[in-house]
């Protein structure tokens, strides 16, 4: 308790304000979280089981008695495959977004976080990031599985990076979806389980498992038109895989672009939706 | 001009439960206000509403001289809060919890982090530094989040129940800091639950109970009000309780209270030191011998139930209200409200 006397006086500089200062909150906040991640590693681990295990599963099981594009083929399904458990793997960061920010409102985090002159996004904005770290780390580690069971890429790497790419913004724009559940609900538990009981359908009635053309008939415009499934197609058109829904639909006709445009879309509305839920958050 | 914190009818609902019944407060600049109250009477909810975290319902709130419902980002440039649980990151360490609360106040990332270690060192967490705060006791957390709380030292600050769960060494600290904060012209809203703390730190006090407030003054004004001081006293020998509290009579404002096995005799008084002198003195000349004397003050139950007491009377009968007006001291009071 000595030499104290000037430990009293440090004053808050003022932030820059605008987007310099909210990049910078983001950043602070997914180093938090970064941080968090490293040392709570079975998140992480238990994070990268389940899509291994679908891709065993589904390559083993599903694979020779699955038909793709006419095909009976095992590696022929076991390419057409990957695309889908990619992009189902990456929408599973909304649970992850969704917990992680349902415990800090318990935690009264999020209630010092409102208390600081910080950017309004940036908590969730931090959260966001952090998330789409694991899930880059994700898409690596399923990469190589993928090519020990047989995946391939046929069109060359700058592309595979591309259809990557869209997998993680399709990853970081369901993360919001998450973020905006965490703060809805009252525990990390729930976040969890509603960040991912509509996944199911929205990852299953879509091109993902199945060629759309097996689908019942009033289902195959909902699966052309699924968010999902325009990252799916984009995958298989830029890996050069089999599978490639011949669908009239736009979204299917033009898959980059859906899946960038859908993607977009959802950042803006879920962006807005949660930050605004954020500033009347309440535990 | 209104003070550094200033409320004018504070209303918050939530669904059937007033937890704010339209609460005024002015809190002049460089004090300490201390805002006392049972479970559930509604600090925390204030506090919430003050530092930007809860709109209310309707009344306005000005701190540092900034509208609260108007410029919320502007006002929490200016605070800092310690909430009533502590809010650390649990998987991040000491330092690194301290130095994420900097950088969020917009420091640069070397200065928060020589910042952190200079409040570490202040509140005895330089050895637990680099651990996870998981691993804290509650006591330390509770230190770790004030530390945080302190990083800029803001020209308004809010603690809600800052020393519960502090061992008395802590505790002792944790008052330097905070009387080192407001000589060097902080406000401090405290909620606390320890009367003795109040005393100790704040210049004014206000009970709320059911979201009202139902009392303000300074802790003199208010113990006056409760009932005031009482000197109790242990006799040595048995058989001079009677001889003793006959004496004692002779000082007080009221009926003596004697527990006989304790060797304990109460007498509500005022006069303060000086008169337990003269108790001291009376007491020699008469050859009693005494284990122990003091002057009790009014604990915070005291005023508590007293305070709350009142309320609860006014639609009780006249004997009761007349037993009370009567002057009788706190701990007699207590058991005419139960
Ligand atoms: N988010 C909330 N939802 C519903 N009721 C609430 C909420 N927050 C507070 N309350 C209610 O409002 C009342 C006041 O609560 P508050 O937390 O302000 O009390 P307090 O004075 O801080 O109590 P304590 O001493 O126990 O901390 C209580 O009845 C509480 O149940
Ligand atoms: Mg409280």
């Amino acid at each position: 308790m000595s030499a104290a006397t000037d430990v009293m006086t440090t004053k808050a500089p003022k932030g820059v304000g605008g987007v310099v200062q909210s990049a910078r909150d983001s950043l602070v906040v997914a180093k938090r979280n970064l941080l968090r991640m490293m040392r709570i590693p079975e998140v992480v681990i238990f994070g990268l089981v389940q899509p291994i295990m679908f891709v065993v599963l589904f390559s083993y099981v599903f694979g020779g008695s699955v038909s793709v594009g006419g095909s009976l083929s095992a590696s022929d399904y076991r390419e057409f495959l990957m695309g889908g458990i990619f992009a189902q793997t990456v929408t599973f960061a909304t649970a992850g977004a969704g917990a992680g920010i349902a415990d800090d409102m318990n935690k009264g985090l999020i209630d010092r976080f409102r208390s600081l002159p910080m950017a309004r996004g940036a908590v969730l904005t931090g959260r966001t990031l952090a998330d789409s770290v694991q899930t880059a780390l994700t898409v690596v580690v399923l990469a190589v599985v993928g090519l020990l069971v047989g995946w391939r890429v046929h069109n060359g790497i700058p592309k595979m990076l591309g259809a990557f790419a869209l997998l993680l913004l399709l990853g970081y724009a369901f993360s919001w979806i998450g973020a905006l559940i965490g703060l809805s609900v009252r525990t990390p538990e729930a976040a969890t389980s509603g960040g991912l009981v509509w996944l199911f359908p929205v990852t299953f009635v879509s091109n993902a498992f199945v060629d759309s053309s097996n689908l019942p008939g009033w289902l195959q415009p909902v699966a052309d038109w699924n968010p999902f499934s325009a990252t799916v197609q984009a995958c298989r058109v830029l890996f050069g895989n089999p599978g490639v829904s011949p669908s009239g639909a736009w979204p299917m006709e033009h898959p980059v672009w859906a899946s960038l445009a859908w993607s977009v879309v959802i950042i803006v509305v879920f962006r807005t939706w949660a930050v605004s839920k954020y500033r009347s958050a309440t535990a | 001009m209104p003070g550094a914190i200033y409320a004018e009818g504070l209303v918050k609902t939530f669904g059937d439960v007033k937890a704010l019944g339209g609460v005024d407060l002015d809190v002049p600049e460089g004090t300490v206000l201390g805002l006392l109250g049972p479970n559930g009477a509604g600090k925390t909810t204030a506090v919430r509403v003050l530092t930007t975290l809860l709109k209310p319902d309707s009344g306005s709130a000005v701190v540092a001289g900034i509208d609260v419902l108007k410029h919320p980002n502007e006002v929490r440039r200016h605070i800092g809060l310690s909430g009533q649980f502590a809010a650390v990151d649990e998987y991040l360490t000491g330092r690194e919890n301290i130095q994420m609360v900097g950088q969020l106040y917009q420091m640069s990332a070397k200065a928060a982090r020589a910042r952190a270690d200079e409040l570490l060192e202040r509140f005895n967490l330089t050895e637990a530094a680099n651990r996870p705060s998981k691993t804290y006791s509650g006591g330390m957390r509770r230190r770790l989040d004030l530390a945080a709380a302190l990083v800029v030292s803001p020209p308004v600050m809010f603690m809600d129940e800052p020393t519960t769960g502090l061992d008395p060494r802590n505790r002792q600290q944790l008052w330097e800091v905070i009387q080192e904060l407001v000589a060097g012209g902080t406000t401090l809203l405290l909620t606390t639950q320890y009367l003795e703390e109040a005393d100790h730190l704040a210049h004014d006090i206000c009970v709320i109970d059911h979201g009202k407030v139902i009392a303000r003054g300074t802790s003199d004004q208010l113990k006056a009000q409760t009932g005031g001081e009482r000197v109790e006293v242990v006799v040595h020998e048995r058989d001079r309780i009677a001889d003793a509290a006959r004496a004692l009579t002779g000082f007080g404002k009221g009926d003596a209270k004697i527990e006989e096995h304790q060797r304990k005799i109460t007498v509500p008084v005022t006069g303060g030191a000086k008169l337990l002198a003269e108790v001291i003195r009376e007491l020699d000349t008469q050859g009693i011998e005494i284990d122990d004397i003091g002057l009790r003050r009014p604990t915070l139950d005291d005023v508590f139930i007293s305070l709350t007491g009142h309320a609860a009377e006014q639609d009780k009968d006249t004997d009761e209200e007349s037993e009370t007006t009567a002057g009788q001291g706190a701990g007699s009071r207590k058991e005419a409200v139960k």
